[in-house]
């Protein structure tokens, strides 16, 4: 089987119940996407396919031969983060980083979408939205996050699509350094 | 494992307040800032290694069969039909040695072992391996027991709770009876008497419960996830029957914990006992349905509250009396009374625990035993006294803030209720709530609500290794973990604020039972209890530096990488010779826990919307104010806070497991079903933290917070359910067909 | 999950053909499918990949409808403009279902197709006789907040949790097929699902091999259009119960009402009687609540389910209030 995963060609033959997520993370060293539930409820396994958000735990290795995957590892590396990557550091949009690599993608993709007009189940008039608090809690709500990082994950997202207004870190931080 | 006051230990008992910190005269002011987690651009690239993730070569991949019985013996495991299945290498269980229950956190025996008899829907009986995840998961799907039924289960809570029985003392005492509770409750002025439930939850880390075991000549590493390694090796060197030093544990980065993964899971032992049956690497990771079905739950729990008070509110009489669940046999039991005992003063107190023994998943700690819960009860019942007294429930709550702790007789170490009630009052427009039932924006019924928060604090025994090299870098190093605490943040915040240095330049390790044993993470000690052996250890070192330089350490300063004293100015790469300088310290509780009552206090405040044709509730704004002595470090300590909050809200609006009264099974045992809030049910939470130092606590002056944030935030949520409706719904999680009946006709 | 043989599809006509095979099951999306599989409650012997198929366009219909491909992607059929200005009722539809990711994969006919959430079914551990006939209900009896309380039988009572199929219901679409031999098939979506009865494993009237190839939707009817979802958290979360409601409002009497309902029944419900009791009255309370009456009464709840019958009744008046306000 033949895949491209972040730009890169693999040769590799693998079991056809091998799912797109197990095929990164068993065959290939790409562990950066996660399984939290393998089911698609969790969206820790969030990849681009085309520049899609998809659940890749729901989807066989074998259906993507002639896609173009990107996973987290594409998107940004320590010391050459994507700007999305390097807000949910700044922001704190994470505690033990497992669902982390899942919510950065869907946010790339989510963010993409609303770049094309997509509309989303809180857009009033299901016209072209802007980016609110509550816009980007219910698209990116495929993501759990148990840690709870929601609302820094939100502040990150903002900041990156040029909305981001405070961000209560840094006034938290002041208040007890003070 | 501890080398408790060998040389080069910088040993510490808090027996003694301990009101200097280095961390106050540092002045590399590190300290305390909102500095980015360290460990954070490894989190976000995805290139942090959990425990499934190591790349150990040979590894065959364990997949678990679990039990298909509530209650049953184990007759026959026909392995031959799918050891024929293409790439499947074994089947194997050990009746005697798997371990049918998880054990609780920090134990150092094994937990209960056997699974020839089945205790339980979903235990764990047998691993299948084979060479590819889908070989062995196709495999242990298809695997046929046979079973011989035993007909002594126990499964539905309501037909067995007449059965349940006092709780052995553990924690805190099963029951607990002070003064005259009957005669004072019966002649208050003011009574509450009200029975909350709350239903079994899951921790529902994200990360499943994950082994990768490894043998060579006769010793074990174990690759996994989890939150005290030291205690869980001493676990698994029980269980497998081998010495302690035989088995190592590496948990270097861990997906979630919230006390799932405090003790030893039915992974490990079958993980470790199939590599070793077979002559290489297994990896078991559990399917998402079998960490719900066979590691820990929180126990489902009945609270029977009773409050009697003086018209002016101040309680005489407090009862608190619960129902919990566990397994036959197992000592666990849900301390649900556990802030009770001293969060409000009353001189005539019944706090008492009973436990009904059911054939349930096994009992244990899920984020705040006690109080996540328990303060469900005991809050709820504050608003209902208020309202009965015709009070303002912060009014309530400050006349009953005691002076000392009401049962130990003892001061508090520091507390800080009234003044989180007050400030946050203040900060989120307490003023502003209207009576129950009166404020309506269309379709939404608008709410209040205010609870109390407080989490007893707790050092445990932990010790840390800090390494000055010559290069001028550092090396922190213990088997503390960082399960999304901000451990690997915070301890080098210490290590450098003490030695002087950019954080930069302090190389953390963490999550090795081959370093400094520690306590781990759980019962918000770890920040305490590893950073004050962090603090122990770089004491130590600049004492060391102090005497290379020739002067007194008191007069010695650190910063920027520079030796300051006795007008030189000296790089400390050079002060520590060509092998470095290094010290290991080690902290453990002493006498001022005893004379001292320590915990973290704090205020929720929520305000809801409930929608008045459908009853669906959203929380619209809430509010946490906390003060859990000194805040090591502002963005992760708000980050703590912020998952508690959330916590909360799953508790009180959507987290329920349920049980199927006919065989225990949990029904809804994935995430689809087990709701875990998502992002569009929490609005952008605001956590204000207070000024505060705890000298008696540790040399840090730190309390814990971790669980701080989920005690009291879910009954903020239910009372403001109550402010926006006039409906009490006592039955957790308040899903929308509990208040349906009582809403308006439409 | 087992093993299969895996074939990809180069045509409508192959993909019949092979997908008529005892055992075979076609895979588009596969959001549900692998799911199922997972737990070995789907157990294929051969998997038929369709997702390359040309059956992915959103085409005008010369009568003003529109004919959508059954590999339209849920989150472009959302989005599509057409269907967002003539079809509102479907955007929300598909917008309040899943999460971004799973709309993103799901397609048409997979969702159409979708099978039941209850939780019984999808464990292998527990009687149902959806999964395994004449096993028994395990949720009679057994834990059934989430099961339907409207076309049940004592053989089942699971509920189809699609949120689209909801609203094609009101919209009256037509479900397109091929068959192994050729033949085109268009079924009316209140004719493609079948109640459970004795044969609740029978979901509906697709024959071995036969494909879903289209959905046409006809020229939306007159009035305003909503669906309104109601569930136990913001987001992600399966309907307790959902209303698609299409209704317009002439000279102050209700001249035409399309209704159909999610979380209720074994399918997308509706029943022209509720509908009946509506057309020709002034939009008020009463002639809501007489619709509620004629919706509701056959309804049977099962225990943990019984909220849903109020909860209906309040959510139906809510939504009809909604559509038949001015302006």
């Amino acid at each position: 089987m033949h895949f491209t995963i972040n730009g890169q060609s693999h040769d590799i033959e693998v079991d056809v119940r091998t799912s797109l997520l197990d095929l990164c993370r068993e065959h290939l060293g790409l562990t950066g996407s996660k399984k939290g539930c393998d089911h698609g409820q969790c969206g820790a396994c969030t990849m681009l396919v085309n520049g899609r958000r998809v659940n890749a735990c729901l989807t066989l290795a074998v259906m993507h031969q002639d896609d173009e995957i990107t996973t987290i590892e594409g998107l940004g590396q320590p010391g050459n983060l994507h700007p999305l990557q390097d807000a949910f550091v700044r922001h704190d949009g994470f505690q033990c980083g497992y669902c982390t690599p899942g919510q950065i993608c869907s946010a790339v993709g989510m963010m993409d979408e609303v770049k094309k007009g997509w509309p989303s189940h809180v857009t009033e008039d299901l016209g072209a939205a802007e980016l609110t608090v509550e816009e980007i809690s219910e698209r990116m709500s495929g993501n759990l996050c148990r840690c709870a990082a929601y609302p820094n994950i939100v502040d990150a997202i903002r900041e990156v699509a040029g909305l981001g207004d405070r961000n209560p870190n840094e006034d938290v931080g002041k208040e007890v350094a003070a | 494992m501890f080398g408790f006051g060998k040389d080069d230990t910088n040993a510490l008992t808090m027996n003694q307040p301990h009101p200097d910190s280095l961390l106050d005269t540092g002045v590399q002011g590190v300290i305390s800032k909102p500095l980015d987690r360290v460990d954070g651009p490894k989190k976000v690239t995805g290139t942090a290694t959990y425990a499934a993730e190591y790349a150990i070569e040979n590894c065959a991949h364990g997949v678990l069969v679990s039990a298909t019985k509530g209650h049953a013996k184990i007759k026959a495991i026909d392995a031959d039909a799918v050891k024929a299945m293409p790439g499947v290498i074994d089947v194997i269980t050990d009746y005697d040695t798997f371990i049918r229950n998880a054990q609780q956190g920090g134990e150092t025996e094994a937990p209960t072992q056997g699974v020839r008899t089945v205790d339980y829907f979903g235990e764990i009986i047998a691993i299948v391996v084979a060479e590819s995840f889908e070989a062995a998961r196709d495999a242990a799907k298809q695997l046929k027991v046979e079973y011989e039924p035993l007909d002594d289960g126990a499964f539905d809570y309501e037909a067995n709770k007449d059965k349940a029985e006092p709780a052995p003392d553990g924690l805190i005492k099963g029951h607990y009876d002070q003064g005259d509770f009957d005669k004072a409750f019966e002649g208050a002025s003011v009574k509450v008497d009200v029975t909350y439930t709350t239903p079994s939850q899951n921790s529902a880390a994200m990360e499943p419960h994950a082994s990768i075991a490894v043998w060579e000549d006769g010793a074990l590493t174990l690759y996994g996830a989890y939150q005290m390694p030291t205690s869980d090796a001493q676990q698994l060197a029980k269980a497998l029957g081998v010495s302690q030093s035989k088995v190592r544990i590496i948990s270097r980065y861990i997906g979630g914990g919230f006390g799932s993964k405090l003790g030893i899971a039915p992974e490990s032992v079958a993980a470790a006992i199939a590599a070793k049956q077979l002559g290489r690497p297994v990896k078991a990771v559990m399917l998402r349905q079998q960490v719900f079905d066979a590691t820990v739950r929180r126990s489902n729990t009945e609270q029977r509250m009773r409050l009697g008070a003086e018209a002016g509110g101040r309680i005489v009489a407090l009862g608190h009396e619960s129902i919990t669940s566990n397994l036959p046999d197992e000592d666990f039991f849900e301390p649900v009374g556990i802030g009770t005992h001293f969060l409000y003063a009353g001189e005539n107190r019944r706090i008492n625990h009973d436990v009904v023994r059911l054939n349930w998943t096994l009992s244990g700690s899920m984020r705040a035993p006690g109080e996540a819960v328990g303060m469900v009860g005991m809050e709820c019942a504050m608003d209902e006294l208020a309202e009965a007294i015709g009070m303002d429930p912060i009014d309530l709550r400050k006349v009953n803030d005691p002076e000392q702790d009401p049962e130990l007789k003892v001061p508090y170490s520091s507390r800080n209720l009234t003044r989180s009630l007050e400030e946050g009052a203040k900060h989120f427009g307490w003023d502003q709530r209207q009576k129950a039932g009166q404020r309506r924006e269309g379709d939404w019924l608008i709410g209040m609500g205010v609870a109390a928060a407080c989490r007893s604090n707790q050092l445990q025994q932990s010790a840390a290794k800090v390494e000055l090299h010559p290069d001028g870098s550092a090396t922190v190093s213990s088997a503390m973990t960082d399960i999304g605490t901000g451990s690997y943040t915070i301890m080098a915040q210490i290590a450098a604020e003490i030695l002087g240095l950019p954080v930069e330049k302090v190389t953390m390790s963490l999550g090795d039972t081959n370093d400094p044993p520690a306590a781990g993470s759980g019962g918000s000690w770890g920040a305490a209890s590893a950073g004050s052996a962090v603090y122990l250890a770089a004491e130590r070192v600049r004492e060391k530096l102090a005497k290379a330089m020739g002067v007194k350490a008191e007069d010695l300063t650190l910063k920027d990488g520079m030796a300051i004293g006795d007008n030189r100015s000296v790089p400390l790469g050079e002060l520590v010779g060509k092998d470095g300088l290094s010290a290991i310290g080690e902290i453990k509780p002493g006498q001022q826990e005893k004379q001292y009552n320590q915990a973290s206090y704090g205020a929720h405040f929520a305000e809801v919307g409930v929608n008045v044709v459908t009853g669906e509730v959203r929380v619209r704004r809430m509010l946490g104010v906390f003060a859990a002595g000194r805040v090591l470090n502002a963005k992760t300590a708000r980050s703590q806070c912020l998952g508690g909050m959330t916590f909360g809200i799953g508790t009180a609006l959507t987290e329920e497991l349920i049980h199927d009264p006919r065989t225990g099974k949990l029904v809804n045992h994935d995430l689809a079903e087990y709701h875990v809030p998502v992002n569009a049910d929490v609005p952008q939470l605001e956590v204000h933290f207070l000024d505060e130092r705890d000298i008696h606590a540790n040399p840090i002056h730190a309390k814990g917070i971790g669980e701080l944030g989920i005690s009291g935030a879910a009954p903020a949520v239910v009372n403001a359910i109550y402010n926006a409706t006039g409906v009490r719904v006592r039955e957790m999680p308040v899903t929308l067909d509990k208040l349906l009946d009582h809403l308006p006709a439409l | 999950m087992k093993l299969f043989d895996y074939a990809r599809a180069d045509s409508v006509a192959t993909a019949t053909r092979d997908g008529a095979v005892p055992g075979a099951r076609f895979i588009a999306g596969g959001t549900n499918l692998l799911d199922l599989m997972k737990l070995q409650v789907e157990t294929p012997e051969t998997l038929i990949d369709i997702s390359r198929l040309a059956l992915t366009e959103i085409e005008e219909r010369e009568d003003g409808g529109l004919t959508i491909g059954a590999l339209v992607p849920n989150s472009d059929l959302a989005a599509d403009a057409r269907v967002i200005e003539r079809y509102p009722v479907l955007s929300r539809a598909l917008l309040a279902g899943a999460s971004g990711q799973l709309r993103n994969k799901a397609s048409t006919g997979g969702n159409l197709l979708q099978r039941t959430r209850c939780y019984y079914f999808y464990d292998p551990a527990t009687p149902c006789n959806k999964r395994e006939p004449g096993s028994g209900c395990s949720a009679i009896g057994g834990e059934n907040r989430i099961l339907a309380i409207l076309g049940t039988s004592d053989q089942c009572i699971a509920t189809h949790p699609s949120d689209m199929a909801v609203a094609m219901r009101a919209l009256e679409a037509v479900i397109i097929t091929q068959k192994p031999d050729g033949d085109r098939r268009r079924i009316a979506i209140g004719e493609f699902y079948r109640l459970p009865g004795s044969t609740p494993e029978i979901e509906n009237v697709l024959e071995p091999g036969e494909l879903i190839t289209h959905v046409e939707l006809p020229p939306a009817p007159e009035g305003k259009q909503t669906y309104r979802k109601v569930r136990d958290r913001a987001s992600y979360a399966f309907a307790l119960v959902s209303v698609a409601g299409i209704v317009a409002v002439e000279g102050g009497k209700i001249s035409s009402a399309r209704l159909a309902f999610g979380g209720l029944g074994p399918m997308p419900w509706r029943d022209e009687a509720v509908e009946a009791a509506l057309v020709g009255q002034e939009p008020t309370d009463a002639a809501f609540h007489a619709a509620a009456d004629a919706l509701l009464a056959d309804a049977k709840g099962y225990g943990s389910n019984d909220f849903k019958i109020p909860l209906t009744r309040r959510t139906l008046v809510a939504t009809l209030r909604e559509l038949t306000q001015e302006g």
